[in-house]
């Protein structure tokens, strides 16, 4: 099922709120919502489950108008942040229940063939009897997706599906949820505020700021040609370094970079720690050593450069200077914006 | 805590008299203020034996003012159970304007002393008061008959549900109920299948509690009920009425039944937090708030 997003807006008396978001999701595909918090994008899933209403603006589930559609009737597949599985139910109880009360009925052999179904895709067969405070976290997320599934939902929602688990369960799962989806193709939009969630597990990536789409691509696109510096600030670790701006150069303390069609004046490199050279020969900009910290596979170092702007890099376990050394940062795929 | 050496001095509390103290002072004060009373009851019930017991129990009076007294909670309780789950549930799962102010306004039966009720009520109903004509001409009573007891046990309890399920409802938010509908469940659907089965002790701690009320309340009663021996004398107005009488061994007698009833209360109740406790194994109420039980592997 496509769905379009058609120039939704949403106040709220709190910050949450949308502006005007548009966008495109292709059926069958797995499209990530990435922002911090506050940027709307848990906002705009609930309005695409119809859990909340857009004050202005519409939602198409493929040609068909959805906006007004309650969220009952609507057809989606929602998995909520806390699991929110039925306390006083079993596993299967918990799982049956979207059969149990729709519209479509179903014989109780056809629910429970269902169930175990669902409970193998999930891979979760044995815990059918088990009540959800019995389960681990990342169990309880495999019962609310299979929950999610039973209903065949033409859409899948997952609200920050991953964000109450610990580090190593997370990473299984995601890459497990990207099998699920692939197996299934069912069009599945996710919400998440961790970058290398959204780079690991979706087809697009939409990054949001302040309630605005302010990018949107395939991991590549956006890791790649980050479209400003809060794009590039919010994907990864990146330095900062003014820079002046003039004749299509960008100059950092006399060192001048591409600046091919940004306008003349203030403006703003920025780069990766992974992309700096420390060199003793007189190139790049003139910068002494901070201090290091040791990583279990590199050095982490803090520089700052000649007039008082801080720069981190990283570089191989066997960096042989210390503190107090000055030298010069080489900077390799710098990104140059003009000031905000 | 297990590194409580000899040497060292005693934590906060750990003090031997000073733990000695406090619990002397404790069960002095339970046994003078809350045993001894209750034990004087059952004594004095019996004091001129269990034929004058059951005497005073089976007399005309008594027996009317203890079925006064069931009536009023038969009505009194479901009906205040429905305001309570109404009120815990537009408070808890629904924003409006002044929920705030609402939910203040709830808890004013338990600031207010229950006489001030009866006596509000006077005006209110009465016949010098805002519909008194009204209902005389219309010949509804209100005053000094069941509807007047009714409706001063129901202001003074009217709180107790609501009060109980506020917090637990609070705390388990609007998740549940959104994941059901979102699963296509109807809203009848969602808050019997899902809501309900998830403050269900707390829902009958709280009728429990109510109930106990309903059928002691003496200081809203007694205004309203105007103590017409035999037709509006519910059974605290009663035992005041016998001790009035210098009847001390009836109204004992009456007043056991009364403790019979809060024993019963007692009993469910505990019953009751047993059950609650019990949730620990049928998983809490909070079914995603994380590891409140251990993690179990397969």
């Amino acid at each position: 099922m496509k769905i379009r997003l058609d120039n939704v807006v949403k106040e709220f008396e709190t910050f949450r709120a949308v502006h005007g978001v548009s966008l495109d999701i292709e059926s069958g595909e797995l499209v990530a919502l990435l922002g911090p918090s506050g940027s709307g994008k848990t906002t705009i899933l609930r309005m695409v489950a119809g859990l909340e209403y857009a004050d202005a603006g519409a939602i198409y589930f493929g040609t068909e108008n959805a906006t007004d559609i309650p969220v009952r009737d609507r057809g989606v597949g929602f998995v909520f942040q806390h699991y929110a599985l039925f306390p006083h139910m079993t596993v299967g109880e918990n799982i049956a229940f979207g059969m149990k009360v729709s519209k479509v009925k179903r014989s109780p052999q056809a629910i429970a063939e269902r169930v175990k179904e669902l409970l193998d895709l999930v891979q979760l067969s044995g815990l059918k009897d088990r009540f959800p405070g019995q389960i681990s976290g990342g169990q309880r997320q495999r019962v609310a997706l299979a929950r999610a599934l039973a209903v065949d939902p033409r859409v899948l929602l997952l609200d920050e599906p991953f964000g109450a688990l610990d580090a190593n369960v997370r990473r299984d799962l995601r890459r497990w949820l990207r099998k699920i989806h692939d197996e299934l193709g069912i069009t599945t939009l996710f919400v998440t505020h961790d970058q290398e969630e959204a780079l690991d597990l979706a087809d697009r990536v939409v990054i949001l700021n302040k309630g605005r789409i302010v990018q949107e691509g395939t991991p590549e696109a956006v890791c790649r040609n980050p479209a400003d510096a809060f794009v590039m600030n919010f994907l990864g670790d990146a330095n900062r370094l003014d820079a002046d701006i003039r004749g299509g150069k960008a100059y950092v303390e006399d060192i001048a970079f591409d600046a091919d069609g940004i306008a003349d004046g203030g403006g703003e490199i920025l780069f990766r720690p992974a992309d700096v050279t420390w060199r003793e020969d007189g190139q790049g900009i003139a910068a002494k050593i901070v201090r290091v910290i040791d990583r279990p596979d590199s050095r982490r170092v803090l520089a700052m450069t000649g007039n008082g702007q801080p720069v981190e890099f990283d570089t191989a376990p066997e960096f042989p200077h210390r503190k107090g050394e000055a030298g010069f940062l080489q900077i390799r795929r710098p990104r140059v914006y003009a000031a905000a | 805590m297990a590194h409580h050496g000899k040497g060292k001095p005693p934590r906060v509390g750990d003090n031997k008299i000073f733990r000695a103290v406090l619990l002397t002072i404790v069960l002095l004060l339970v046994g003078l203020m809350i045993v001894a009373p209750l034990v004087v009851i059952g004594v004095e019930a019996f004091s001129k034996g269990i034929v004058y017991f059951g005497q005073s129990i089976a007399d005309p009076d008594t027996r009317h003012a203890i079925l006064l007294t069931v009536i009023t909670a038969l009505i009194a309780v479901p009906i205040n159970t429905a305001f309570g789950v109404a009120a815990a549930w537009a408070i808890t799962k629904h924003d409006f304007w002044g929920k705030r102010l609402l939910t203040v306004i709830i808890e004013i039966p338990f600031s207010v002393s229950p006489i001030v009720a009866g006596v509000s009520y006077l005006f209110v109903y009465g016949l010098q008061g805002l519909f008194g004509h009204a209902l005389q001409a219309a010949e509804i009573k209100i005053l000094f008959a069941l509807p007047g007891i009714v409706l001063a046990s129901m202001f003074v309890t009217a709180p107790f549900v609501a009060r109980e399920l506020i917090p637990l409802m609070q705390a388990q938010g609007r998740d549940l109920e959104e994941a059901a509908t979102s699963l296509g469940a109807s809203g009848w659907r969602t808050f019997f299948s899902v809501t309900l089965p998830n403050i269900k002790w707390a829902l009958l701690y709280g009728v429990v509690l109510c109930n106990s009320r309903v059928m002691g309340e003496f200081g809203a009663v007694s205004v309203v009920s105007g103590n017409i021996r035999g037709q509006t004398n519910t059974l605290p107005l009663h035992i005041e009425l016998l001790y009035h009488d210098y009847n001390a061994a009836g109204s004992f007698a009456a007043a056991s039944i009364l403790a019979g009833l809060a024993i019963v209360t007692l009993i469910a109740k505990v019953a009751l937090e047993r059950q609650g406790a019990g949730r620990v194994q049928r998983p809490s109420a909070l079914a995603g708030a994380d590891s409140i039980t251990p993690e179990v592997k397969p």
